[in-house]
């Protein structure tokens, strides 16, 4: 049993089947990627995943629970944590304003009336976020705006913030989309760190098979909505379906 | 001091000596005098500048902080008015019943009108709350003033009658709104050289409250609460995939900025027992919009300044009329002077809408932060001019 069962998930759009019959195991403490040529139903998978869609058909559990049917807030509560394609950070705020609001969410829970304490006397929240920009090594940005970070740094910054909750699954939707080759190789190597060094599951969704190949335990590739095969990175590689499905009949 | 910061206490101190010496400092002109028209130091200006200061202060916690453009706080007043008013008229004048009544009853509206407005955001969210502001002045105005049912007494407006109950009444007591057998219209005149200042109860307890008020938005400000709140603006898909459920937060702002309306509305009635169904009227909801980003939207002390600013224009430039501007432009040659009067003629009076409008929207093109950034930016200046002269005078030394 994975930490995330998904079985016999279905969604259409209208006229367009976007996922049928998808199964997906994912299993505890691994990085898990999920591939597929555009318009293969990755991204719809996931939000799927989150509470941002209800899929027609099937179900998915999360650590026994099902999670169809929850807000994103719930989910989240639940173990989930979502980095997004691009950046979605609390730009109007400072860096370490930024890291200070997933740290409230993990204390106080979905909604908290705490309007008369000072921010400044949080010191819980304080240290734990000041020892995620730290572990980010964003300390020297607190103060700065958010907004005007590089996108790199947004990234890492998203990133922190989701492991500031402890989220037992990470989901990463094309984390490296839209980056110089440096900034992508840094978001890789953070990312082996993190699967490296802490108790968590990765389910990652990507284009860029250098990212997918370096990163990977197992991957599932998606094509026309529904998966086609799920394997290890080797055999994946070599695989002419895989193949066919990527680049057309013969390659 | 009281838990703030260095700075924040510096703010709240600031507020505090212009509210206690405001008589003064509005009465920069003396008594006969012909700039005493501009003079803004008489109670009933004052009470309207710290009264409209609270209900900007409130509506600042929802607009400033979440981005929730209300377009319906008047009603909130309003429903705080009329719930004083009654108080006076069941229990008795003294107001302390009629201002605790009238922050409770409007929070309940705030509540049920936000439950369902902020099911929707942006737009939509600002239409639906301007939807139930004008059914409850619809409500005030006509639907809640029949003679089998009247509790808002219609056009006339609701005030105390002889024959009202008023339980509490005792003979010796004042017959107008009072705090304990303090009159409200209490008034201390100082005669000091050729200037009158006047030291007005109902004033010094309006600004009481307001500093009382003040100092809870700061706090609110500065707490976790705030910061979700300014996270709500910023990015409410973050916040919901941080396992944040930002409707309560919203909610929450909406109540309580609802409730600041709803004391603001109770203090009007406080100072002058009579409510009216204009004072939930668009127009008036319009109002505190324009305090609140004239003043600085977001900001700490800006909506208190936009809401002076507003209040002193529309009781200083509309009792400007033509015979004054006559006689400011005696100087000239008869046809120059009805020239001038002719060219500003619109402006004042009836037209200090024209004035208010033509300076908003400088303020809006030139200072989107408001006053408050025009503020920062002359300080910012001088700071710039003091250390460019410092630095001038750093260079001359080692040449020596």
């Amino acid at each position: 049993m994975g930490i995330l069962e998904v079985k016999n998930v279905g969604k259409r759009f209208g006229g367009l089947q976007a996922l049928s019959d998808v199964n997906l195991s994912v299993k505890e403490n691994t990085v898990h990627a999920i591939i597929g040529p555009n318009g293969a139903g990755k991204s719809t998978l996931l939000n799927c995943l989150v509470g941002k869609l209800i899929p027609d058909t099937g179900s998915v559990m999360f650590d026994g629970q099902s999670v169809l049917g929850r807000a994103p807030y719930e989910i989240n509560q639940m173990g989930i944590s979502r980095v997004f394609q691009t950046p979605e950070i609390f730009g109007d705020l400072t860096v370490l304003e930024n890291m200070m609001i997933p740290c409230f969410a993990k204390r106080d829970g979905s909604f908290m009336l705490n309007a008369m304490p000072m921010v400044s006397n949080q010191k819980e929240v304080l240290e734990r976020a000041e020892f995620m920009l730290e572990e980010m090594n964003m300390a020297d940005k607190r103060h700065m705006h958010s907004a005007s970070l590089s996108r790199g740094d947004k990234r890492r910054l998203e990133i922190g913030m989701c492991l500031s909750q402890e989220p037992r699954l990470l989901l990463l939707d094309e984390p490296t989309a839209g980056m110089a080759r440096a900034d992508t190789n840094n978001t890789i190597d953070l990312l082996k760190e993190i699967a490296a060094e802490r108790d968590i599951t990765i389910a990652i969704i990507e284009h860029d098979m250098h990212v997918v190949f370096s990163l990977a335990d197992r991957i599932t590739v998606l094509a026309q909505g529904t998966p086609l095969v799920e394997d290890d990175p080797e055999n994946i590689r070599g695989n002419p379906k895989v193949r066919e499905a990527y680049l057309g009949e013969t390659a | 001091m009281f838990g703030l910061d260095k700075r924040d206490t510096g703010v709240l101190i600031i507020v505090a000596l212009l509210a206690l010496f405001a008589p003064i400092i509005l009465n920069p002109f003396p008594t006969d005098s012909a700039m005493a028209q501009f003079n803004a130091g008489y109670p009933d200006l004052m009470q309207k500048f710290v009264i409209f200061g609270i209900f900007a202060i409130g509506f600042n916690i929802l607009f400033g902080l979440t981005g929730y453009l209300s377009f319906g706080h008047a009603a909130f007043l309003g429903i705080g008015s009329y719930s004083c008013v009654w108080m006076f008229k069941l229990l008795g004048y003294n107001v302390i019943p009629g201002i605790f009544l009238s922050i409770l009853i409007s929070g309940l509206f705030a509540l049920l009108i936000g439950f369902v407005s902020l099911r929707r955001s942006g737009i939509y969210f600002s239409i639906l709350t301007l939807a139930f502001a004008q059914m409850c002045f619809a409500l005030a105005y006509s639907v809640l003033s029949n003679p089998r049912f009247n509790l808002t007494n219609g056009e006339t407006g609701l005030q105390v009658y002889a024959n009202d109950p008023q339980w509490f009444h005792r003979d010796g007591l004042p017959d107008l709104p009072h705090l304990f057998g303090l009159s409200m219209r209490a008034t201390q005149k100082i005669q000091v050289g050729a200037w009158e200042f006047q030291f007005n109860a109902g004033y010094y307890l309006c600004a009481l409250i307001m500093l009382v008020c003040f100092y809870l938005a700061i706090r609110i400000f500065r707490s976790p609460f705030g910061m979700m709140l300014r996270a709500v603006k910023s990015n409410q898909q973050r916040m919901n995939y941080t396992g944040l459920n930002s409707r309560p937060y919203t909610l929450a702002a909406f109540v309580i900025s609802g409730m600041y309306a709803g004391l603001a509305g109770g203090l009007l009635s406080a100072v002058d027992p009579l409510a009216g169904a204009e004072r939930m009227q668009w127009t008036a909801s319009g109002e505190v919009v324009l305090m609140t980003i004239l003043g600085g939207a977001g900001t700490l002390i800006g909506p208190v300044l936009g809401a002076g600013f507003i209040k002193y224009f529309e009781n200083i430039f509309s009792k400007i009329n033509d015979n004054v501007l006559h006689s400011w432009f005696a100087f000239l040659p008869d046809g120059m002077e009805d020239f001038m009067v002719f060219i500003i003629h619109p402006f004042i009076g009836k037209g200090w809408h024209l004035t208010l409008g033509i300076l908003f929207m400088l303020v809006v093109i030139y200072l989107p932060g408001g006053l408050v950034e025009g503020g920062q930016r002359i300080q910012g200046w001088f700071r710039k001019r003091g250390t460019k002269t410092e630095a001038k005078a750093g260079k001359t030394e080692p040449a020596e």
